[in-house]
């Protein structure tokens, strides 16, 4: 039973499906369509808190579904300087607008981080690959 | 009358009547004169202060509020709600059992230990293995203890570098926990899209660092594996060794065997197979058989018999050690001993045929108004809340609540994780033909209810007691006194 998956141009991804928006030296971090869909409707997410400093990798956020509970993992390194307080009370947004409903915002570090993501062609390919 | 009044214990009227039976003052007041003043706690304990008639209503009033198999259809996918046959609750009362001590000496307990040496024979001739365990606590812990065995194998031929288990992505959670408990590191194996393991997928995953693979039969998504002796084949030939996880195991008891199948060592669940009560937390038992290369390493001591004398060897230097206090829930054991010497090989075999045919009966019937993996089910079947969820917006979860109403359990729901929206559907062997139809028009009520009055489905149920738990608060704020 496959999917529509929606994949946007404008940012990159990880494998773990995250996704980065990048303005200036600030990235906003997001879980992706696929991710959304495969956890189901989610009933619970809360950001790290702000001033946190994360290495690549390490848990920005922690999200629970109907059926799971999953840690968010940070794209990139560096200190979060907001964190998105309105999934808090409605999680929800983030099944219904994953690409307009941004977890955290981290100040990078390192920004050639960024070029070890994946481009949405190849997080495209993964996702085809992953269904 | 029963009362719908949800009053937790510590805010009943605390009327002090606990002093019914025992001169509580007096008791209370020597106290301080048996043990040194600084073992005594200085404040007082925070217990209701009730009376023995208070506590007793309060939890049967809470029973009224439970739904079981003994109210009801209870198609629990994947959890096998058997019913529990009354006659093993009369066995195990017998004082013969019930007022032993785990610590008497075998020469004053040997009928326990013939019943569980009978045991021993039934599970190794009912599974294709050698020898078994009672120690696991439960089927996780008997998993645990199967991988360990596994572990053992390898480390005693210093075959260091299999480090890995292999499990499908259909699995239960509890097998790749097991394995990363028993210090492996997992990696997943694909399904196809009829829910069985992709063997491209597993070709591309064995090596020599594969220790071994984890897997039930049928499997996850209630289907038989019908490539199993091939991928037995493929993972000894890797070099590694294939793990039974007895889950489904109630769907094919005395048609196959695991370990004809290929399978050298397997957990099983007595509570799903062997018709055991669920436990609820209680004690529970996961029985681990092995094939005879692996019995040496078998939590220690191992029941042994010599010219019909029974007794634990200790003398076991292969060993993984004690899995736990004791040598196994024997009550529990008792039960299963019981169920399978009244069932006989041909009840077990009708019975496995009944769970196959029951599932199959109300798939059949409800599998249009549903959207569902291709294939054919075994005991259980999957059916996905897909098409209502994005024509009319109501989830499986909405679907699960509305079922309340119509008199019978939710199955399992968003289980197997790769399957949107699933439900997962099990009525076992032991449902009634008015059960299993019961069980149709509740499935065909709740589809067709979403369809044409979605909104009353997104606020179901309405004439429980309580209606939706904040399954979230529940979770992230334990606290039981608030």
């Amino acid at each position: 039973m496959s999917v529509e998956i929606d994949v946007r141009n404008d940012r990159v991804y990880t494998k773990t499906h995250e996704w980065v928006l990048v303005e200036g030296d600030i990235a906003s971090v997001g879980i992706s369509d696929y991710a959304q869909k495969e956890l189901g409707d989610l009933v619970y997410a809360e950001a790290e808190p702000v001033g946190s400093e994360l290495s690549k990798g390490d848990v920005i956020a922690s999200v629970e579904s109907v059926k799971m509970a999953e840690d968010v993992y940070s794209p990139v390194s560096g200190e979060i300087v907001e964190a998105n307080e309105s999934i808090e009370d409605a999680p929800d947004q983030l099944n219904s607008a994953p690409y307009d409903t941004w977890i955290a915002k981290v100040k990078l570090s390192d920004p050639s981080e960024l070029d070890e993501l994946l481009k949405p062609d190849d997080y495209r390919k993964l996702c085809e690959e992953a269904q | 009358m029963i009362s719908y009044k949800t009053d937790l214990i510590f805010d009943l009227p605390q009327t002090g009547g606990n002093r019914t039976y025992f001169d509580h003052e007096r008791l209370s007041s020597n106290i301080e004169g048996w043990y040194d003043k600084a073992l005594l706690r200085e404040e007082k304990l925070d217990f209701p202060d009730l009376s023995e008639i208070q506590v007793v209503r309060h939890y049967t009033n809470l029973s009224t509020k439970n739904f079981g198999v003994e109210n009801g259809p209870y198609p629990l996918g994947s959890c096998t709600m058997k019913y529990n046959p009354k006659v093993n609750e009369d066995i195990v009362a017998n004082p013969a059992f019930a007022r032993l001590h785990p610590l008497q000496p075998d020469e004053t307990v040997q009928g326990t230990l013939k019943m569980l040496h009978l045991h021993e024979q039934q599970l190794c001739a009912i599974t294709g293995m050698d020898a078994f365990t009672f120690q696991p606590a439960a089927g996780a812990h008997g998993e645990l203890t199967g991988v360990m065995l596994i572990a053992a194998y390898h480390r005693d031929r210093h075959d260091d570098k299999r480090q890995v288990m292999l499990v499908p992505d259909s699995a239960h959670g509890t097998n790749p926990a097991s394995a990363a408990m028993a210090g492996f590191v997992v990696r997943e194996v694909k399904s196809t899209a009829a829910g069985t393991v992709d063997m491209e997928d597993l070709k591309s995953k064995l090596g020599d660092d594969v220790a071994g693979m984890m897997l039930t039969n049928p499997n996850t998504m209630g289907r038989f594996e019908t490539d199993i002796k091939e991928i037995c084949d493929l993972v000894h030939e890797a070099g590694g060794l294939m793990y039974y996880d007895g889950a489904n195991f109630n769907a094919i008891l005395l048609h196959v065997r695991p370990g004809d199948m290929g399978f050298d060592c397997v957990h099983l669940n007595v509570h799903k197979t062997f018709s055991t009560p669920h436990g609820g937390g209680g004690p529970g038992a996961g029985p681990v058989g092995c094939k005879d290369f692996l019995a040496c390493y078998l939590p220690k001591p191992v029941l042994q018999e010599k010219d019909g004398v029974y007794s634990w060897d200790y003398d076991r230097p292969k060993s993984i050690g004690r899995m736990r206090s004791y040598n196994g829930s024997t009550a529990v054991l008792l039960r299963s001993c019981a169920y399978i010497l009244a069932m006989g090989a041909e009840g077990l075999y009708d019975a496995s045929e009944a769970a196959v045919a029951n599932a199959n009966y109300i798939f059949t019937k409800v599998k249009d108004h549903f959207d569902h993996p291709e294939g054919k089910p075994m005991h259980e079947f999957i059916i996905a809340g897909t098409r209502q969820k994005d024509e009319y917006g109501v989830s499986t979860l909405d679907m699960a609540k509305g079922l309340i109403e119509n008199g019978v359990h939710p199955p399992t729901v968003y289980f197997p994780l790769i399957v949107h929206e699933a439900m997962m559907v099990e009525p076992t062997d032991t449902e009634t033909r008015e059960g299993l139809d019961q069980l149709v028009e509740a499935f065909i009520n709740v589809a067709e209810e979403a369809k044409e009055n979605p909104e009353k489905l997104l606020e179901a149920p309405h004439n429980t007691p309580v209606r939706r738990p904040d399954e979230v608060k529940a979770a992230k704020e334990l606290d039981l006194k608030a």
